[in-house]
């Protein structure tokens, strides 16, 4: 007869048994993803072209079913106005769904303020999407796995097993990810992975009149964008968290967030 | 409308999708998980380091310390989007993230904290059993009691002294690894908020050992608070029934013995609340002599904003004001009530600080968000992450605890006496 203490032992050992191979198949997989060969997508985003239009915001929403009314955007552009006697006043009203139309700044849900074109020393624009970093810390924090760097830089987020535990969202730095209003699970943008992956153009980059915003590859040396971040002065958003984000500005100023 | 956008009030700039994400049940969890942990050293400190002092809470303690347990993770729950995919975290944890680990860390301790309580209480479920077994006409509560305490011996009946000695062993062995896992199972709760990079208030390695000590500190002032409301009870119980309640405990025998648990309690109380205010003021500190790119923001939120929260109330109220009071001599019952209530405040409002503090101020930096806690549950999103939300997730320990109770005879030592 099988004792208790034996019944016990073999429970455990079982378990233990069953876990440990499909664990390690889990892990195999995951490493398999990251391959190096392919394309490695990166974004120029050019400030001296932007004009606060809006309408790679318009895109992207209707693109990627983000509801128009909802205060959430996959890409937005923010405004920066500095006056002569050095405030920095920057906004980004709807995420500039509508463009910027108005010369009054908006203060949030405390109102606007308008400010006299002669005491602007400077304003411009800067349009924003997910950096796709090298070392995404969204990544990183998911209890679930639910949201992953594919083998070609971008992070994906997994609609059907995301918990919504919004760790993701507290993790990134330049706050690109929300709650989708509709399916209430992380939601970032993901450079239109599935126009990328048939060879499209981003809905973006396609929506921009003034070409502010290209997608590149930057594992291709003949890639007009690679040449571009090889030979040109460009520079990157939030160095300092160490994310090694993947969009390269043309014109970052100093004042920009 | 978009999830976080009813309580979040924007001011200046914010990044468009920024909202406050983590609101009061995110509070709830380190204050719950940190009760558990405390009220879990507490007993501790008997079983292991062997404080008779404390012989009379360790039981008490312990129970308690079961019953929060349960509670410990339904804030979380509350709070997920995708509330059905909770066990998700369990089936696929990805290791990198400190919330993945909560699976394995909380069911050790459960595991851990149940176990002892088994060897703790194994006597009493076998002589319960046994006295059951015998009785001829079982009422029907007496023959599903019969069934549960049946079943809670796991089939072990040796009760002979060899065996209660073995189990006392146990019960010490398992309460020593319980204060590092306990220890853990907080301080990790910590790590979740002191590791966010992105967030400037939150990342420092200070945080989890913030958290442990103020766990600890709350932990004990939950369990004097509970031991004082039920030996209340039990005193106008007593002085209803007559001098002698149940033959043996009269209201002034209850009284001395709560009194001399009190000041014993509230002496390691105030140990762990001198450490744990120490600890946030050198964090404060260090943050302002260093001064680094977010300072700016964080002084105008630490020394404008919420002012009110942090110094006030946090410190002044919960912290300060305390610590008078215990420090006082000739400490009485009713002192020692204010006192812990206070405590508790104030470890409350250390979560809120933290939480929702570290939410109030935009990446930009430049910017400022308001959180408005839901009161009026309209909704679901309303009821679960507003008031009425914690409410209940404050209240479900105690019904617990009312319910292991008639399991678990906390009180009947001082009745074998």
């Amino acid at each position: 007869m099988i004792t208790r203490r034996d019944f016990l032992r073999y429970v455990v050992i079982g378990a233990a048994g069953t876990a440990l191979p499909l664990t390690l198949t889990g892990w195999k997989g995951a490493r398999a993803a990251a391959s190096k060969n392919g394309p490695r997508w990166v974004f120029l985003l050019d400030t001296y072209k932007c004009v606060g239009c809006g309408l790679c915001v318009k895109a992207c929403k209707i693109e990627n079913e983000i509801p128009f009314e909802a205060n959430v955007s996959r890409t937005w552009v923010e405004r920066y106005v500095v006056t002569k006697d050095g405030k920095v006043y920057a906004d980004s009203p709807h995420a500039a769904r509508d463009g910027f139309s108005d010369y009054a700044v908006s203060l949030g849900d405390k109102g606007s303020r308008i400010i006299p074109p002669s005491d602007i020393d400077k304003a411009f624009f800067v349009p924003k999407l997910c950096n796709q970093c090298e070392n995404p810390p969204c990544v990183q924090v998911c209890p679930v796995g639910a949201t992953y760097q594919a083998g070609d830089g971008v992070v994906l987020v997994d609609r059907k097993w995301c918990i919504g535990c919004g760790y993701c969202i507290m993790a990134c730095p330049y706050g690109v990810r929300f709650f989708h209003p509709v399916h209430h699970v992380a939601e970032k943008c993901n450079f239109c992975y599935h126009r990328i992956t048939k060879g499209l153009k981003p809905a973006c980059e396609l929506a921009c009149p003034f070409g502010a915003r290209h997608i590149g590859d930057i594992n291709d040396p003949v890639d007009p964008v690679t040449r571009i971040i090889m030979s040109e002065r460009v520079s990157i958003l939030k160095e300092e968290y160490g994310t090694k984000p993947r969009n390269y500005y043309v014109g970052l100023s100093r004042e920009v967030r | 409308m978009v999830h976080g956008e009813i309580w979040t009030i924007k001011e200046l700039f914010v990044y468009p999708n920024e909202y406050i994400y983590w609101s009061i049940q995110i509070v709830m969890y380190p204050f719950m998980t940190g009760l558990v942990a405390g009220a879990f050293v507490l007993s501790s400190l008997y079983h292991v380091f062997g404080i008779k002092e404390l012989k009379d809470i360790a039981k008490f303690a312990l129970v308690f310390s079961f019953a929060l347990l349960f509670a410990a993770p339904l804030p979380l729950m509350l709070h997920l989007l995708q509330p059905q995919r909770g066990l998700y975290v369990f089936f696929t944890p990805h290791f990198t993230s400190a919330i993945a680990a909560f699976g394995i860390v909380f069911f050790t301790y459960s595991a851990i904290v149940a176990s002892e309580l088994w060897f703790v209480y194994r006597k009493h479920f076998v002589e319960t059993a046994k006295r059951l077994k015998q009785k001829q006409d079982r009422t029907f509560g007496e023959a599903a009691q019969y069934i549960v305490f049946t079943v809670l011996t796991l089939g072990a009946y040796d009760i002979g002294e060899k065996a209660l000695h073995a189990d006392e062993k146990a019960v010490k062995i398992l309460a020593g690894v319980g204060i590092p896992v306990a220890a853990f199972l907080h301080g990790y709760a910590g790590f979740i908020f002191g590791s966010v990079k992105a967030n400037a208030l939150w990342m420092t390695p200070l945080m989890p050992v913030i958290f442990i000590m103020s766990a600890i500190v709350s932990g004990i002032a939950l369990c004097m608070f509970t031991y004082i409301v039920t030996m209340e009870i039990r005193k106008l119980l007593a002085s209803r029934r007559s001098a002698s309640y149940r033959g043996y405990e009269s209201r002034e025998q209850i009284k001395g013995v709560e009194v001399n648990v009190i000041q014993m309690t509230s002496r390691y109380l105030l140990l762990f609340l001198v450490f744990a205010i120490s600890l946030e003021l050198l964090d404060l500190v260090f943050r302002g002599y260093t001064a680094v790119k977010s300072w700016d923001v964080l002084r105008s939120v630490i020394y404008g904003r919420d002012f009110l929260d942090i110094f006030v109330l946090q410190y002044g109220v919960g912290n300060l004001l305390p610590l008078i009071l215990f420090l006082w001599p000739r400490m009485t019952v009713r002192r020692a009530v204010i006192g812990v209530v206070l405590v508790l405040f104030g470890v409350f409002m250390m979560r809120w600080n933290v939480v929702i503090g570290g939410q109030s101020f935009s990446l930009t930096f430049s910017g400022y968000m308001d959180y408005h806690l839901p009161i009026m549950p309209t909704n679901w999103e309303t009821y679960r992450e507003g008031l009425a939300g914690a409410l209940t997730i404050m209240a479900i320990p105690y019904a617990l605890f009312l319910i292991f109770l008639r399991i678990f005879p906390v009180f009947s030592e001082a009745r074998q006496k």
